[in-house]
């Protein structure tokens, strides 16, 4: 019975450090997911999350100025003007239109300030059996470390 | 072809219902023929599984395109090696693929012990024959691969038609790994469909002793060698390919195949404890099932989009099939279980927490930790939405605040566990053992150090993969010692005389060292860097010992893109190198899709990894974008050598008899008495 507490502390500690590290993790890297028209009432803390929105390129908002890349993405009639921050190149596949995910937190001056985008076209193609893996895109977010 | 097709798979289906309710019916009469006509049933089924995918590749060959997968995924222009790999770009195809896999092994099983376990195989074939059977419901009637193309002609008839060309395979797939890892992966899901199978059987006949585990090793190893195989190919497609400078994203569909090979990592060690001491038997059992339940969440996650994933595009119907089909498995694999559990008492005890018993004990908790961490990450998306009703998602740092440790710790039961005793291990034994491994694991984080890799987690990584290390070639060493003085042979000889002895034991050390070289792999990690620049022609960039110079750039068109490539010279301290040719692919085609191709320079020290990310906006200047990834052609090659040490592990033993009994026997040499127990006695993996 002895050996058992002995195993059963062994567990325990091991269970309760990992559950502490993933809180962590979580803490670090969680990120909501809304739709513009959510984005747009959202009050008081919600607003300083990290988010993801996604919607359409707005045709011919996209507009290139010193350090940043400006557009306007539209879903269900709602606007929503974004600043594209990050330093890797927009993808190539970010063009009016196009289905774009972008992430980051909402800036003072009511425009979205994204430090990640990921676009695609409405694409004729299904995704792969088993192994296909994200397109590539500016995105970081969802690359390790490794 | 296309209606012999899908008359074969109606057919199968048919086979399938018969091999499942004639099964049952077999199991209760025990009738002989009728044990016969079933298993000829489930034999029938594979067979026209197997033809209704060779039809399916025969449209696709023939560019039969009033056929709509065939439209969807191929084009005359694509070459004969992609038309192989297009059956599996789609969804129809890939489930169809699937039933196609799993026939191999059904196929194998029936034919192989057709004449043995009278008593177990029944069960087994109703098992198979209902896992079959869904897969097939699938093929036939949700997602049938073989419908045609039709629309509404001039007088307003519905009638078939045949389009001139096909939309072509997506250009992110058209790469040779990208043909060859899919096939793996899947076989590793299909795979352990069989030990599943074996499980359930045993509990559900009650069948005596541990022989469905002895039977279903060598199915087990096979299904994890693909699945280890295919993880590694989709790193390295995504490495070579996608052109982020990293193997692994964490991504759902990654993480999905990760998901059964933790839980079948764990299973082939934790059977071990059932052979050797009886114990852990409900553990065993339920983790057979929980790996086959991951294989079907794996192609669920995979197929059904569920989570939102970068890539998952394909919203199909297929999602409350495979939710109700894991039900059902659910809920058949408990009502076995509640029925059935006394069967699965066990019959030891836990005796000592220094013992092999508790280093399986522990690397099977850990792996299972590692299982349900990725596994909640995973599908945090969809539990959040559910629960509080916004969609929240975790990233990289949450699965690698988990992972790591639990990666280092069982990189260090890797060392530990196959050298401690059964029941209790003396402090002696413990001091003979792993002395030396811990100095040398010093010594090299040492050297490590010096070497300028330093930083805190990488450097535990790398001390733990040095002594591990060193405890595997310390028994390979001491065993060869001990045939090489009582043979004669050298000491060389003597390790691989021992490694065939023992294929187990010693198969397993290999993959154990080839793991130990996939972690040095991991532990650069820590020391990646990487440099953007807008560059003009005949600028230089500089990184780690590299300096780039963007030499000149060229386009060329090709039959289905057209390429715009840079020219980089690569100096090492001002002494010229080599050219890089990364590259951008413009496809033909309404979408315009892209594709990168990136360009790596390799070594076992680092690779040089330069991408062309297209133009600058503002400028019109190429974007270069170079990394500097230590270590990583060390995870290729730890892959290669986990291949070959699965090859090993299945190989049959060679007796030691026939060896001894040719020479004579030495005189009693000094060695003999100081004999690590565990290689004279085949204790250990075996």
């Amino acid at each position: 019975m002895q050996q058992r507490a002995k195993f059963g502390v062994g567990i325990g500690v091991i269970v309760f450090a990992l559950s502490f590290l993933a809180w962590l993790g979580y803490g670090e890297s969680k990120t909501y997911y809304h739709t513009i028209a959510e984005y747009q009432t959202l009050q008081g803390s919600a607003r300083s999350h990290r988010m993801r929105l996604a919607g359409t390129v707005a045709p011919g908002s996209i507009r290139h100025t010193a350090g940043r890349v400006e557009f306007v993405l539209e879903e269900q009639g709602k606007q929503l003007p974004v600043s594209y921050i990050g330093t890797d190149p927009l993808p190539d596949t970010f063009v009016d239109k196009s289905q774009a995910l972008v992430e980051g937190r909402p800036g003072d001056d009511g425009r979205f300030v994204a430090e990640h985008v990921q676009a695609k076209c409405a694409s004729k193609y299904e995704a792969a059996p088993g192994g296909d893996k994200p397109v590539p895109t500016a995105d970081t977010q969802q690359k390790s470390s490794m | 072809m296309d209606v012999f097709g899908s008359f074969a798979l109606l057919l199968a289906f048919v086979c399938a219902v018969y091999a499942f309710v004639g099964g049952i019916a077999a199991i209760k009469t025990r009738h002989p023929l009728l044990v016969k006509s079933t298993r000829q049933a489930g034999i029938a089924t594979c067979v026209l599984v197997f033809l209704g995918t060779v039809s399916l590749e025969y449209l696709l060959f023939t560019d039969n395109f009033s056929v709509a997968y065939v439209v969807s995924h191929s084009n005359r222009d694509l070459s004969t090696f992609y038309k192989v790999a297009a059956l599996w770009s789609g969804q129809e195809g890939s489930l169809l693929f699937w039933s196609c896999l799993l026939s191999v092994y059904v196929i194998s099983v029936l034919i192989a012990y057709r004449n043995k376990n009278g008593e177990l195989m029944p069960y087994v074939g109703v098992v198979l024959a209902g896992v079959q059977i869904f897969f097939l419901t699938l093929n036939n009637f949700v997602e049938s691969p073989f419908k045609t193309l039709a629309a509404v002609n001039v007088s307003g008839v519905m009638a078939p038609f045949v389009r001139m060309d096909g939309n072509g395979l997506n250009p992110l797939l058209q790469y040779p790994e990208m043909v060859i890892h899919p096939p793996n992966l899947y076989s590793g899901y299909t795979g352990f469909t069989i030990p599943f199978a074996f499980a359930l059987a045993a509990l559900l006949a009650r069948y005596p002793g541990e022989k469905w585990i002895h039977l279903t090793r060598k199915w087990t190893m096979i299904a994890w060698c693909f699945q280890s195989l295919g993880i590694l190919l989709g790193a390295h497609w995504a490495y070579a390919v996608l052109g982020w400078g990293g193997y692994w994203g964490w991504d759902p569909v990654e993480n999905a195949s990760l998901l059964p090979w933790l839980t079948g990592t764990a299973f082939l060690h934790s059977v071990m404890m059932q052979e050797k001491r009886g114990m852990m038997k409900v553990w065993n059992v339920w983790l057979v099932f929980s790996t086959f339940l991951l294989c079907i969440l794996g192609t669920f996650l995979t197929r059904s989009g569920v989570v939102s994933s970068v890539h998952a595009f394909a919203n199909s119907q297929i999602g409350p099939w495979f939710v109700g089909f894991m039900a059902i498995i659910l809920v058949v694999c408990f009502a076995a279980y509640i029925k059935n559990r006394d069967y699965l008492a066990s019959e030891n005890h836990l005796d000592s927490l220094v013992s092999r018993e508790s280093s399986f004990l522990f690397n099977n908790l850990l792996f299972l930790v590692a299982c349900l961490a990725v596994l909640s990450g995973t599908l945090f998306p969809v539990f959040s939405e559910w629960f509080s009703g916004s969609r929240i998602s975790v990233g990289a740092p949450f699965f690698n605040k988990i992972m790591i440790p639990i990666g280092l710790a069982i990189l260090f039961l890797t060392g530990v566990g196959p050298l401690l005793a059964w029941r209790k291990t003396s402090p002696d034994s413990m001091k003979r053992n792993f002395g030396w491994p811990l100095m040398i694991g010093i010594v090299g984080t040492v050297i490590f150090y010096l070497l300028g890799y330093r930083a805190a987690w990488s450097l535990v990584c790398l001390y733990l993969c040095v002594f591990v290390a060193a405890t595997i070639f310390m028994e390979f060493y001491r065993g060869g010692k001990v045939i090489s003085a009582r043979s004669g042979m050298n000491i060389i000889m003597g390790m691989h005389e021992l490694a065939m002895r023992n294929t187990r034991r010693y198969g397993g050390y290999v993959i154990h060292f080839g793991m130990v070289l996939i972690f040095v792999g991991l532990a650069g990690a820590a020391f990646n860097k990487d440099v953007l620049k807008s560059m003009n022609m005949g600028d230089s960039m500089q990184i780690g010992p590299y300096t780039l110079v963007l030499q000149s750039a060229d386009a060329t068109a090709e039959k289905n893109y057209t390429a715009q490539r840079m020219i980089i010279e690569v100096l090492k301290n001002n002494k010229q190198m080599m050219l890089l040719y990364p590259e951008k692919r413009r496809f033909q085609g309404d979408n315009q899709e892209s594709g990168t191709m990136v360009s790596i320079y390799s070594s076992l020290r680092e690779d040089l990894y330069v991408v062309y990310s297209g133009q600058d906006p503002d400028t019109n200047m190429p974007v270069v974008h170079a990394y500097l990834n230590p270590l990583v052609k060390w995870i290729w090659l730890g892959g290669c050598i986990v291949v070959f040490g699965t090859l090993l592990a299945l190989a049959p033993n060679r007796r030691a008899a026939i060896a001894l009994s040719a020479v004579p026997e030495p005189a009693p040499s000094p060695v003999v008495p100081a004999l690590n127990p565990s290689v004279t006695l085949g204790e250990g993996h075996d």
